[in-house]
């Protein structure tokens, strides 16, 4: 079972997953956390209420965070066509992992900042801090030890989805997992692929705890 | 304070918040002037509207009628640019001191500088001359998780110095720390107030707060200010029923006193240190008995009072009232006990 073609192709996999997980936990934070952000901001209890927006866009991450991820990839068909000219392989799970990780995170990003002491932010407003500042200077450093331990969570949670992107396609250590183990009953196989994500989930997850932990100083 | 000029005016300044219970009165027509360098107190029981008052005179919360006027501009009419200017001239300190917890002391003074948008080297410079104020060079490069409680305060009151302010806004500022903690806070506050000429306003619940630095005191009781005055005054002669409560802190127990004859003899300064009770015992040679004393020190002064039960006929109060009066000390009847 282990001959030379499928270490190659267990190799390959790896660095599919590792492609995909990586590409759409970084483009998903490109639009999760502006969207998380905005929504701390524009509460009831923000620096500048903009209750409709706010509700808005609570609805929308609502609605795409209860579609389950089969079901979205297969909406999202061509949609993912449009943008990454095709819809299979790596490149066009990205599509789908960004749609479904983006609100996910902007909820991560929005329960970290809503952990800032509300008197920190009054003493910034004091001292004439303007929103801007307060987001820059205030809410981001402050919430950094636990935005980073909302970026492990993330990572991991995208690459389990990715590896769901294997039943469409999508590519990776799950297309393996599936492809071999599943219909082709090659039981070996999908072990080692389930063995070897849960080694990277691991290595993202301490990685992420350590770099918390690092950077805060409140203890 | 021979020529006083009125930094901070409050006119009619009412608050009211708006819940899902229907509507709240926080704070009615309250008219206040804050003169140029004083230390001016506001203390009130909890929930009586000090902290929303505080908050109204650097605009945190928008007073819902009247003004606030600061240095001669209606803060009602500036835009939200401008309030921003204005708050920079108008430091804040915490109860909770708010200090930025991934910051140093140090990089915690530069904040205010920052949003001001100061040259990096000369907030530098301020922050080190504010940290030498402050007493905590050597705690620059330690973070607020590693600092005591004064610490942080000072710290904050450093940062809250940072952008030169006219006016400090202390919000409860000693009532999370010890004792000994609190008179080294309000010896710096004073000192800050001596040195640099900054008006302070201090919010309060704890009267040894306002006698220990404030010299003029407005008491606020249900949204609204019961009196105001210098602290002497309002100490020796409390006018308003939230007056004396702060100053019958055992109000309670005197109430099973009514009806019996009590005299309140009042100390206003320098014949404190005489014996003078022990005095009028043998001159009149009557027995009283004290039911209720506090004197304390005040500006190297001593002010306080005594609650005298002494015997009811007419002739002995007459000249126990004389002979007190002789030596300068304000007696009254205590007819109402608090």
């Amino acid at each position: 079972m282990f001959e030379p073609v499928m270490m190659k192709f267990l190799g390959i996999g790896i660095g599919e997953t590792l492609y995909m997980t990586l590409l759409s936990t970084f483009l998903a934070y490109v639009i999760g956390l502006p969207l998380g952000i905005v929504m701390v901001v524009t509460d009831k209890s923000g620096i500048r209420p903009r209750l409709l927006l706010n509700k808005v866009l609570d609805v929308i991450i609502n609605i795409l965070r209860s579609v389950p991820f089969l079901i979205l990839m297969i909406v999202l068909i061509p949609f993912t066509r449009a943008i990454a000219g095709t819809t299979i392989g790596p490149k066009a799970a990205v599509v789908s992992l960004v749609v479904a990780a983006a609100p996910f995170i902007a909820r991560l990003v929005e329960s970290s900042i809503k952990e800032v002491d509300y008197g920190v932010i009054e003493a910034a407003q004091s001292m004439g801090a303007s929103p801007l500042d307060i987001v820059y200077k205030v809410l981001l450093p402050e919430a950094k030890p636990s935005l980073i331990v909302g970026s492990a969570i993330a990572v991991t949670t995208i690459l389990s989805y990715s590896a769901m992107a294997g039943i469409i396609g999508g590519g990776g250590l799950g297309a393996i997992a599936i492809n071999y183990g599943y219909y082709r009953y090659e039981v070996g196989i999908m072990l080692v692929t389930v063995a070897l994500l849960v080694v990277i989930v691991q290595i993202f997850q301490e990685t992420g705890m350590r770099l918390a932990k690092k950077f805060d100083k409140r203890f | 304070m021979e020529k006083k000029q009125t930094i901070i005016e409050l006119t009619q300044l009412g608050k009211v918040f708006h819940t899902k219970d229907g509507s709240v009165s926080a704070l009615e027509n309250i008219d206040l002037q804050i003169y140029e360098g004083e230390i001016f107190g506001i203390i009130g029981m909890s929930g009586a509207g000090k902290s929303t008052l505080v908050r109204c005179i650097n605009f945190l919360e928008k007073p819902t009628s009247g003004e606030v006027i600061f240095d001669g501009q209606k803060l009602s009419q500036l835009t939200e640019k401008e309030l921003r200017a204005v708050r920079r001239s108008m430091g804040m300190i915490f109860q909770q001191f708010n200090l930025l917890m991934q910051r140093t002391a140090f990089q915690n003074i530069c904040f205010p500088l920052e949003i001001a948008g100061m040259e990096k080297s000369a907030a530098k410079e301020r922050a080190e001359e504010l940290l030498e104020i402050v007493g905590l060079s050597d705690k620059r490069n330690v973070y607020p998780s590693q600092l005591s409680g004064g610490q942080k305060q000072r710290v904050a009151i450093a940062r809250a110095l940072a952008t030169k302010p006219k006016v400090l806004l202390c919000d409860e500022a000693t009532s999370a720390l010890d004792p000994s903690t609190t008179q080294s806070i309000l010896a710096l506050i004073k000192d800050i107030n001596r040195r640099l000429g900054i008006t302070i306003i201090v919010i309060t619940h704890e009267m040894s707060v306002i006698e220990e630095i404030c010299q003029r005191v407005a008491i606020i009781d249900d949204s609204k200010i019961a009196e105001i005055g210098t602290v002497e005054e309002i100490f020796t002669r409390p006018k308003s029923a939230a007056g004396r409560k702060f100053f019958f802190p055992g109000g309670a127990k005197t109430r099973e006193l009514t009806g019996d004859r009590c005299i309140r003899v009042v100390f206003d300064g320098g014949n404190a240190y005489e014996p003078v009770i022990a005095n009028m015992i043998l001159e009149c040679k009557v027995p009283v008995n004290i039911l209720f004393g506090d004197i304390k020190n005040i500006d190297d002064k001593s002010f306080g009072h005594l609650v005298l039960q002494i015997p009811d006929d007419e002739r002995t109060k007459g000249r126990i009232v004389a002979y007190l009066q002789e030596k300068n000390l304000t007696v009254e009847e205590v007819i109402e006990n608090v």
